[in-house]
């Protein structure tokens, strides 16, 4: 009985009744037409039947029409053959991925542009976001992924030790992990070339050697009779620069002296800068040396002002040197300027070591006051996290994944972040190893979960997992690359060779337009011109006829116009008054409690420029 | 003969329609128009010849066929009076003939008509011709526009241009457009079609598809019995509706009507039992359709029926009987409904067992909703009937509202009102305690519960709500209360312990609005644990001791503790990787380190802090002081010019922008520009920027091949202009470009140019005309 239909209680108008009449029931195969019951669509019988065709065509059309209003992707196309395309339409783009790759930043407010401006911005904007889903999608190629040494549950990882990493890892990986027992020549510095194929080693008592250390096949080994300060591969594993007591010398990978620099004396640290080919040198004498070593010139010579430099590291990202000096404060520098870029003051007492991430954005430093400390560089240079180390750190080194070694007195510890962005959290080590000797020199090796340590008691390779990228840039850095390609890529990089000056804090900057030339420009030419071409021409009221052109009328027009302008202008600063203090408002309502206004706070003084008073409160 | 002879020339001129000059080719000489014959000629030279002869004539002057002065086109000298010869003077002699009827007629015609205009001089019609041949030279050139633009704005041209290479399109996507043509396809078509083979898809023929869509045999002979049963049911249903709608009788139709009420009041006793709120809208139906009947007046004893009844009804029992039916229906319509009101007590008592307000607040919202005051009274009165028979019941209101915390604390500001209002009562606190007595009559087990879960703002709360519910009804239930005491006296143990400091606390608590506010503010501190530095805290303690400045030093003092001795994670609990060997010369570098540290710490800071000040009155703008000593007063040696006049000459240097580091103690950052990284930024903004942020944008995304994959960097930088090396490049044609097919819509175009052209020259040519 639920299913008949109930009948109505007053009589339907004559329309209706004829409707229901007409109305037949529902059968099982009008799903589709059938869906609303009434009269027959009229138009569909009055049509004159089409060939068929045609029709089905127009039909599959509408169908899809009705179904997906904005088809986003194409439907696949019936073909004669039925065949059709399993994925159609574009590879699907991953959005969260891409979105590492965006370049413009979409947030920032731009001053509205005109038709034919916009069109451009369009068109760069799609640009980069196709480039940006390309760059995504092919990140499917970087097949390596890498990981870290998880310990089973409160198991703590830094007491793991490495002969149970040699023991559980392949025997390639295993090869790795190797000691160089070389007591006679001393405390040794080591360099990792820029692929990480090849290792420099220079003893303090003038043992110099450079080799492959995956094959361990030595390329050469000399002993320069001179104390050797520190040693760095230049762009490629052909050259090698050694600080040797007096001289910078430059050898090649057979160990014969190629260069002597005598304008580079007593340096005691070296970094290269392999993007601008520039060798970078810090000498007991105080200065900051750029050694430009593709043409051989210097490029630059700074004077610290800060007395013995002895602490060096270079930022990847931007290409600055940072020095840590004695006063406990670590300056930046680059070569076009001749003072510091910036000053920070980090510790209490003189700066040990200072490392800086490959993102450029933390560095880690260790005074003697026995604290290690991450700065944040992006623009705040504020301390992120501290720690008091028992010893203090003598040397610190970043890995490619952000993990950092301190090494103290013959103790190396590694620790790392949560993540591959964030600072490596100094609460828990990741790695500890002890040492035969002190440690001398840290590396970390690239592409390769290897960490150089050279020591007093030779070279020690310790496998880090985790610690380096796992996917190299084959047309970059190639670890497996051939002589040939080597050559072919050194004439490359030479052409693509950053010129010196570029180098400054934010290197993004140089892709802004230089604003205050710009604005110099505009005013000589106003100057020139006796007038502003661009500014906004002032209202000229139009000829009227009738006698309604007369000057009054032609004043009272122009008034009228300048008073509306001027009225706009009132409005727009009253409003935005009105929304500052609404801002105000709410920001005094969402001001928490416990820093609610006192009646003490008119006392405060407004600003404190310089801290005087923190200066003042020392004093006292 | 003459005059024959003129008007034929005449004619010629009229067919000639060269009728401008008409009047003055009429003074002809006979001699020169005469082309009839050499003879006469001869004759005449003849006749000449012989005066000749004659010595008195011998020197006529010979007729002048020169150019003179009035020449007409013709060559036609008028000599003579120069008068104009109107047709009329040659035309009178013909009047008389009726030969020349047609002559005279087509003259007739001629002179109807009007002269036609002087044409233009050569420089208007040089001009003219001039912007009719630029309007078409710029029409035939603008079809090029398009084309141009496209090229502009192309990313890529590659030259030679080629006609774009026809995409050789599956027949499927062209088939819609396709015909069969030729006799064949016309004949496998026609053979195609009446078999109802498929033409597009050859998948599946229709047949094919139904047959797919179709059913088991089965499934099918279940289905069509379905139907079949349904289709019949619904015939002897609607066969019955109308049997029954043929029935006349009154008593059988009442008898539905009351088994149809009766029906419809069961089903709402079981609707309100399953779905209350469904129910709810069947009673206001049900309610709808009794204001109906009772609007009707149906039952009022005054309709037809009625009265005629009444006159019946003394004689007449059954009249009587339906008389009084009809009263008894007429009463309970007047009546409320007995059902419905107790349903809405019902929905009140369901209100008042759930409260998650105070009641005091749920009434005051009440009378602000109540569209009806007097009758909302009445129902308040009922609520709180019912809240005094609840408030024995079991915590449950009282641990609900420790959940809507919250909105309690919404409902501050009424409390605050009633705040006021408890200040009267408060020589009552006798009467409060036992009123809190009268709460702890619940179970001890949920109490304990409450006592768990409640903090001390939300007791507050409870205090103050059952004091107000306490308030407002306790005049009338005072003996209830009395009675309450003397079990609550009993085990009123537990909760005096909570809510007595909260009671003591009462007479210096919060008494205006913004205390109360205040009050709330120092709960929330309470309750997010917000953490005020130790120091403030301090600082209120004792503010009048200490002046601000100071304060403002501690602060920095806190600042520098930030700064350089940074919450260091206690040493011991490090994992200190193994024993330290502390070799001898290590000693000896630690205790060197010690002395260091020891004389370190505050000359860094201070010599840093010097730097810096220094590098910011470094880089400062400068004042120019432009006084001269002397000027205006005494001068010399250990004089200086007065300070008025110090500040008179002193031009300030506009203040720079703030210093990058400003705000950071710790750090220097240089201000000065990079003047080499800046020869290699852009200078100029490029066209259609106006602001260079805009620029910025477009240039913010690196082409190279290092931040790119090789698609996108190829696509990045693809060049402008690609010449395919060993092709001529031949200039641009028409077909190229495709426009063979449209020459039409252009000459049509050019025809409308032309129209809208002539115009513009006619009206030119009035001018002239008028001129």
């Amino acid at each position: 009985m639920e299913m008949v239909p109930k009948p109505r209680s007053h009589a339907p108008a004559k329309k209706d009744r004829l409707r229901a009449k007409r109305k037949k029931p529902r059968r099982y195969w009008e799903q589709e037409s059938g869906a609303s019951p009434g009269p027959p669509p009229k138009k569909r019988s009055s049509r004159p039947a089409r060939p068929r065709s045609s029709q089905v065509l127009r039909r599959s059309r509408i169908s899809r029409k009705a179904q997906v209003p904005k088809p986003e992707r194409r439907k696949p196309e019936q073909t004669l053959s039925g065949a059709q395309d399993p994925f159609p339409g574009p590879a699907p783009a991953p959005l969260e991925v891409s979105r590492k790759f965006r370049r413009i930043d979409k947030s920032k407010p731009l001053p509205s542009p005109k038709s034919k401006t916009r069109s451009r911005l369009e068109a760069a904007e799609a640009e980069e976001e196709e480039a940006s889903v390309r760059a995504a999608r092919s990140e499917l190629l970087l097949a390596e992924q890498p990981g870290f040494l998880e310990g089973e549950d409160g198991e703590d990882t830094a007491k793991i030790l490495q002969a149970d990493i040699v023991e559980a890892v392949d025997i390639a990986s295993a090869a790795k992990h190797f000691d160089l027992n070389l007591r006679q020549f001393g405390p040794y510095r080591l360099n990792y070339s820029r692929t990480g194929r090849h290792l420099a080693l220079g003893g303090r008592r003038g043992h110099v050697a450079a080799l492959d250390w995956v094959t361990k096949q030595l390329m050469c080994e000399i002993n320069v009779m001179e104390a050797v300060r520190d040693i760095q591969f230049l762009h490629s594993e052909a050259l090698l620069a050694v600080a040797q007591n007096r001289w910078l010398y430059i050898y090649d990978n057979q160990g014969i002296e190629l260069h002597c620099v005598r304008r580079c004396d007593r340096v005691t640290r070296l970094e290269f800068l392999p993007f601008h080919f520039l060798l970078a040198t810090a000498s007991e004498t105080g200065f900051l040396t750029y050694l430009d070593v593709s043409v051989g010139k210097i490029v630059a010579a700074l004077n610290a002002r800060a007395g013995r430099l002895s602490v060096m590291a270079q930022n990847p990202y931007n290409a600055v040197i940072h020095l840590g000096h004695s006063n406990g404060t670590v300056s930046l520098w680059s070569p076009a300027v001749k003072e510091p870029l910036a000053k920070i003051l980090c510790h209490r007492g003189g700066i040990r070591a200072v490392a800086v991430d490959s993102t450029g954005t933390y560095m880690a430093t260790s005074g003697l006051d026995h604290q290690l400390k991450i700065f944040d560089l992006r623009g705040t240079y504020q301390p992120l996290s501290a720690r008091t180390l028992p010893q203090g750190a003598g040397h610190l080194a970043f890995s490619q994944r952000g993990l950092l070694v301190a090494g103290m007195g013959d103790v190396v510890s590694i620790w790392k972040g949560p993540g591959k962005a964030s600072p490596p959290s100094l609460e828990q080590p990741y790695l500890t190893h002890r040492l035969s000797g002190h440690v001398h020199g840290l590396q970390f090796c690239p592409f390769e979960d290897v960490l150089g340590v050279g020591h007093s008691g030779g070279i020690t390779s310790m496998l880090v997992p985790g610690a380096a990228e796992p996917n190299f840039d084959g047309l970059e850095n190639n670890p497996y690359r051939s002589r040939k390609q080597r050559q072919e890529w050194e004439v490359k990089a030479l052409l693509e060779k950053v010129p010196a000056e570029l180098i400054c804090l934010d290197p993004r900057a140089l892709a802004e337009v230089d604003v205050i030339s710009l604005e110099q420009r505009k005013k000589e030419r106003i100057e020139r011109l006796g007038y502003d071409p661009d500014a906004k021409a002032t209202f000229q009221p139009k000829l009227k006829q009738k006698g309604r052109s007369s000057t009054a009328s032609l004043v009272k027009r122009r008034r009228k116009v300048l008073d509306k302008e001027h009225r706009d202008k009132v409005r727009q600063s009253l409003e935005e008054q009105e929304q500052q203090q609404q801002q105000q408002q709410q920001q005094e309502k969402t001001k928490p409690p416990g820093t609610r206004p006192s009646a003490l706070d008119r006392f405060v003084p407004q600003g404190d420029p310089w801290g005087i008073n923190w200066c003042l409160c020392l004093l006292s | 003969m003459k005059a024959t002879k003129a008007a034929k020339g005449l004619l010629a001129f009229s067919q000639q329609e060269d009728l401008v000059d008409l009047p003055d080719n009429f003074p002809l000489s006979g001699s020169e128009d005469e082309g009839d014959g050499d003879g006469e000629r001869k004759h005449q030279k003849l006749l000449e010849a012989i005066s000749s002869l004659n010595g008195k004539n011998r020197w006529k002057i010979p007729e002048r066929s020169e150019a003179s002065l009035k020449l007409s086109e013709f060559n036609v000298s008028s000599e003579g009076s120069g008068e104009k010869v109107v047709l009329a003077d040659l035309l009178g002699p013909v009047k008389t003939s009726t030969s020349l009827a047609v002559v005279k007629k087509q003259l007739n015609r001629v002179k109807s008509k009007k002269t036609v205009e002087l044409p233009l001089n050569k420089k208007e019609v040089e001009q003219i011709n001039r912007e009719v041949a630029f309007s078409k030279t710029t029409q035939t050139l603008s079809k090029w526009d398009p084309i141009v633009l496209k090229n502009r704005q192309a990313k890529q041209l590659v030259f030679p241009i080629e006609k774009e290479p026809s995409t050789i399109a599956p027949i499927e996507h062209m088939f819609s457009n396709w015909k069969a043509r030729t006799p064949l396809e016309q004949e496998v078509f026609n053979l195609l079609h009446k078999n109802k083979q498929p033409v597009t898809d050859p998948l599946l023929t229709p047949m094919e598809k139904a047959s797919l869509k179709a059913m088991s045999l089965e499934e099918a002979k279940l289905r069509r019995a379905e139907l079949q049963r349904a289709r019949a049911l619904q015939s002897y249903y609607e066969a019955r509706a109308r049997r029954e709608k043929k029935i006349k009788s009154k008593k059988y139709h009442k008898i539905v009507k009351k088994g149809k009420s009766k029906k419809a009041l069961k089903d709402f006793e079981l609707l309100r039992k399953v779905d209350p709120n469904a129910a709810l809208e069947e009673l206001e139906k049900i309610e709808k359709a009794r204001m109906m009947e009772r609007m009707s007046l149906k039952h009022q004893n005054s309709g037809k029926w009625a009265k005629s009844k009444a006159i019946m009804a003394k004689y007449d029992l059954e009249a009587r009987q339906a008389m009084q039916e009809q009263l008894a229906k007429n009463k309970e319509l007047t009546q409320k409904l007995q059902v419905v009101q107790e349903s809405e007590e019902e929905e009140v008592g369901a209100e008042e067992e759930e409260p998650l307000v105070p009641d005091v607040v749920n009434e005051v919202q009440m009378s602000v909703d109540g569209p009806n005051p007097w009758m909302r009274r009445s129902c308040n009165s009922n609520a709180k009937e019912d809240e005094i028979q609840a408030d024995p019941d079991p915590g449950q209101p009282l641990e609900l509202v420790t959940n809507e915390l919250s909105e309690s604390e919404e409902d501050a500001k009424p409390m605050a009102e009633e705040e006021i209002l408890l200040k009267e009562f408060e020589e009552r606190r006798t009467l409060r305690k036992r009123s809190e007595h009268n709460h702890s009559a619940k179970p001890v087990g949920s109490q304990e519960e409450t006592d768990s879960n409640s903090q001390e703002v939300l007791s507050e709360l409870k205090v103050l709500s059952q004091k107000l519910n306490k308030e407002n009804h306790q005049t009338k239930k005072q003996k209830k209360h009395s009675t309450e005491t003397v079990c609550g006296v009993q085990r009123g143990e537990p909760i005096p312990e909570e809510e007595e400091p909260l009671l003591l606390q009462r007479p210096k608590r919060a008494q205006t609005l913004e205390e109360l506010e205040e009050l709330g503010r120092e709960e929330c501190s309470e309750h997010t644990e917000f953490p005020r530095p130790a120091l403030e805290d301090q600082m209120e303690r004792n503010p009048q001791n200490q002046p601000k400045g100071k304060k403002k030093k501690e602060e920095q003092m806190i600042n520098l503790q930030n700064l350089l001795t940074t919450k260091s994670p206690s040493v011991r609990s490090l994992a200190v990787p193994t024993t330290i060997e502390e070799l001898e010369d290590e000693v000896e570098r630690d205790q060197r380190q010690m002395i260091k540290e020891a004389f370190a710490g505050d000359d860094v800071i201070k010599e840093f802090l010097k730097e810096k000040r220094a590098a910011v009155e470094a880089n400062k703008p400068k004042d120019v002081d432009l006084t001269l000593p002397g000027w205006g007063e005494w001068g010399g040696m250990g004089l200086k010019p007065s300070a008025k006049k110090r500040r008179r000459f002193l031009i300030k240097a506009p203040e720079g922008p703030p210093r990058k580091d400003k705000n950071l103690p710790n750090v220097i950052i240089n201000e000065k520009r990079n003047i080499h990284a800046a020869a290699h930024q852009v200078r100029v903004l490029p066209y259609p920027f106006t602001h260079h942020q805009q620029f910025e944008r477009t240039i913010q995304n690196p082409i190279g091949s290092t931040w790119n994959t090789q698609r996108a960097f190829q696509k990045l930088t693809t060049p402008k202009v690609v010449t395919k090396p060993g092709h001529i490049i031949k200039p641009i044609r028409a077909e190229n470009v495709g426009y063979r097919s449209s020459s039409r819509s252009d000459l049509s175009v050019m025809q409308s140019g032309q129209k809208g052209l002539s115009k513009h020259h006619q009206k030119k040519l009035k001018k002239t005309s008028v001129d």
